[in-house]
């Protein structure tokens, strides 16, 4: 039998017949299973509902092999939901059993509400507020953490905060180089254009130099670790939760945020100002190789003339921004992975989100910073 | 014999480095019956389940469902036979993102053949079969308790009205009143489907109730396979710890008893 693709039975088979007493008899034969009755569940469904239509009739059920629920379903609807005259096997008495006089309600939709987009931007406006809170209180945390370490020195969780540096430093130098020194290029092949119609040739160093140091570099590098570790954060706190590691570690009493949030702050805290210095030196690199191309300065005049064309603060303020970025990023990442909740579309929106809102973050700091520092080292 | 096998494994060895997990295997379920396969954690029961459903690939030797072996068939076969078979996780294995209704309504939607009405009904009904209510149809499965996951992952396995039904620790996890109820319904099943079940169980209970056969995994073989009465009695010292404390009700008048109990017990409920 199990190489049938029915089974024993046949295909379900549906024959009319009258009895002597001059009453219709409807005898049905075969397989009334989901999958024997799909590719004419209409047309049998069709045939069923015309015999049905006499009140008089006798449904013979007798030589039907199998009955699931689908193909009971399918004979109950044709009989407009109450049991006819019937004759069946007491093995399949049961199957018609669940079958309720009532059809299932049609699942409710929501309402549509004219002021649905007012509550969205309500509902939004309030776990901005609240997201804001919790990461303030995230960052206390932290703080106490931190506190607490200075106290008993032996707490800090120094494995983690190694393994942290190398996964979000080590591992991103390769590919925060490679941008850079493409970037750089760009950069300097486009403003050498420029620059050439002006006879302002020199300046490429001034324009790179304060352009990479102060705003590119910082900003190509927390980019990077942004979309790179600070979505790898928020995904394995996000599993941690679904797989209930979280409080497996609460319930043995060890701080989330101490073991967990701590190492990825202070580590991005190391990591981010390095990458932002790495980042910076092959840009200037892959400017120089482009203007040299170009413009025909000579690396040594490039190299010469970049002290003086850019005042040493660009370069503590863009390692600053990167410290600034790097303690942001893994916040709000270890701060969204944190909020996710045990199921996997949670875990896909909040690194989507996570990720997003980062890089908005720094963009947004960066702006201010911009301005508030508007006269240092220009 | 070969044509009465709904699952026929030959020769199956499982090696995995140089771990060998399974040695030499040969089983054969037939129509209609219930075979349980108990063994001691880590005897490779998971992996043989795995094997049976597709999920891995032996060694050598050959694993038949529904007379197609499952390792190397095309796509479309697999995917029939796939079609005809339930399985029942171990944990349940929801999809998390949708909801308990949803859950048991995919199988069915993905046939692409059902209006959503008869979809439905049929779903409300494997649902009520369960003894899901109405009301946690909507439930997403984080917001059920661990016994209505695992009854939503049978009404899911059930949705397409399986002739072979795979059950991984099936009681595991349910209080004692809804073990039994699961037991009655898998009872009710068989007779009205001619449902072929496989299951994996620790629960003793479970296997006085349900299993018309036992295999018995350990040493890396199939050391016995029988009637639980006649297993009960196999000197082997991972049989005699098993039914410790069990062997009187594994008797085969005692079990015979119990389940014309259970079967009375349905009826007048």
């Amino acid at each position: 039998m199990a190489g049938d693709s029915l089974g024993a039975s046949g295909e379900p088979q549906v024959q009319r017949s009258l009895d002597p007493d001059g009453n219709p008899r409807v005898r049905l034969s075969g397989a009334w299973v989901l999958r024997a009755l799909l590719p004419q569940a209409a047309q049998l469904h069709r045939q069923l509902l015309a015999y049905a239509r006499d009140a008089n009739v006798r449904w013979d059920l007798r030589e039907v092999q199998t009955l699931d629920t689908a193909g009971a379903l399918l004979l109950w609807r044709s009989w407009g939901r109450r049991r006819p005259q019937l004759i069946l096997r007491a093995e399949h008495e049961p199957v018609f059993a669940n079958l309720s006089p009532e059809a299932s309600p049609p699942r409710p939709r929501g309402a549509r509400d004219p002021l649905a987009p007012l509550v969205v931007l309500g509902r939004n406006f309030l776990s901005l507020v609240e997201q804001a809170a919790q990461i303030v209180l995230l960052a206390g945390h932290l703080v106490l953490d931190l506190v607490q370490l200075s106290r008993h020195p032996a707490l800090t969780p120094w494995r983690e905060i190694s393994a942290n540096i190398y996964r979000t430093g080590t591992r991103a130098l390769p590919i925060v180089g490679l941008v850079g020194f493409l970037v750089g290029i760009v950069l300097s092949y486009l403003s050498a254009r420029q620059l050439q119609a002006y006879g302002a040739d020199i300046y490429i160093i001034n324009i790179l130099g304060v352009g990479i140091v102060r705003e590119l570099g910082p900003m190509l590098a927390a980019i990077l670790v942004a979309g790179r570790s600070g979505s790898s954060m928020t995904a394995q706190l996000g599993v941690m939760r679904v797989t209930e590691e979280l409080d497996a570690l609460a319930v043995m009493g060890i701080s989330q945020t101490l073991r967990l949030v701590l190492p990825k702050v202070l580590a991005l805290a190391i990591t981010l100002p390095l990458l932002v210095l790495w980042c910076n030196a092959i840009a200037l690199i892959g400017g120089m190789f482009a203007a040299n191309w170009e413009l025909g300065i000579s690396y040594r005049q490039f190299l010469h003339n970049l002290p003086s064309a850019v005042p040493i603060a660009n370069l503590w303020l863009g390692v600053g921004k990167g410290m600034l970025f790097g303690i942001l990023i893994a916040l709000n990442a270890c701060h969204y992975g944190l909020r996710i909740k045990p199921n996997t579309e949670s875990l896909g929106t909040g690194t989507t989100d996570s990720v997003v809102t980062s890089i908005t973050v720094v963009i947004l700091v960066d702006a201010a910073v911009a301005v508030i520092f508007s006269s240092v080292g220009l | 014999m070969a044509g009465d096998c709904v699952i026929e494994l030959r020769g199956v060895w499982t090696q995995i480095g140089a771990n060998t997990i399974h040695r030499d295997i040969n089983l054969c379920v037939h129509v209609g019956e219930v075979l349980a396969l108990i063994g001691e954690s880590g005897s490779g029961k998971t992996t043989l389940l795995r094997l049976m459903l597709g999920l891995g690939q032996p060694t050598r030797g050959t694993v038949r469902v529904f007379e197609r072996p499952l390792q190397g068939c095309p796509a479309d076969d697999l995917k029939r036979v796939r079609q005809r078979w339930g399985v029942l996780f171990q944990e349940g294995a929801l999809f998390s993102a949708l909801s308990a209704y949803d859950n048991v309504a995919l199988p069915l939607r993905e046939l692409r053949a059902l209006p959503e009405e008869v979809i439905r009904e049929l779903v409300m009904t494997k649902l009520a079969l369960v003894e899901i209510e109405a009301a946690s149809a909507d439930k997403l499965p984080s917001q059920l308790s661990g016994g209505m996951v695992k009854r939503v992952a049978l009404a899911r396995a059930l949705a397409l009205d399986p002739e072979l039904l795979f059950l991984d620790e099936p009681t595991a996890g349910l209080d004692p009143e809804r073990s039994a109820g699961f037991v009655q319904l898998v009872v009710r099943l068989r007779q009205e489907l001619r449902l072929t079940v496989l299951m994996v169980t620790h629960d003793v209970d479970t296997l006085i109730a349900l299993a018309g056969r036992v295999a018995v995994l350990a040493d890396q073989r199939l050391v016995t396979i029988g009637a639980l009465w006649d297993v009960v009695d196999f000197p082997h010292p991972f049989v005699r710890s098993f039914f410790l404390g069990h062997r009187k009700r594994c008797a085969k008048e005692n079990v015979e008893q119990f389940r014309r109990a259970l079967a009375h017990g349905r009826q007048a409920a």
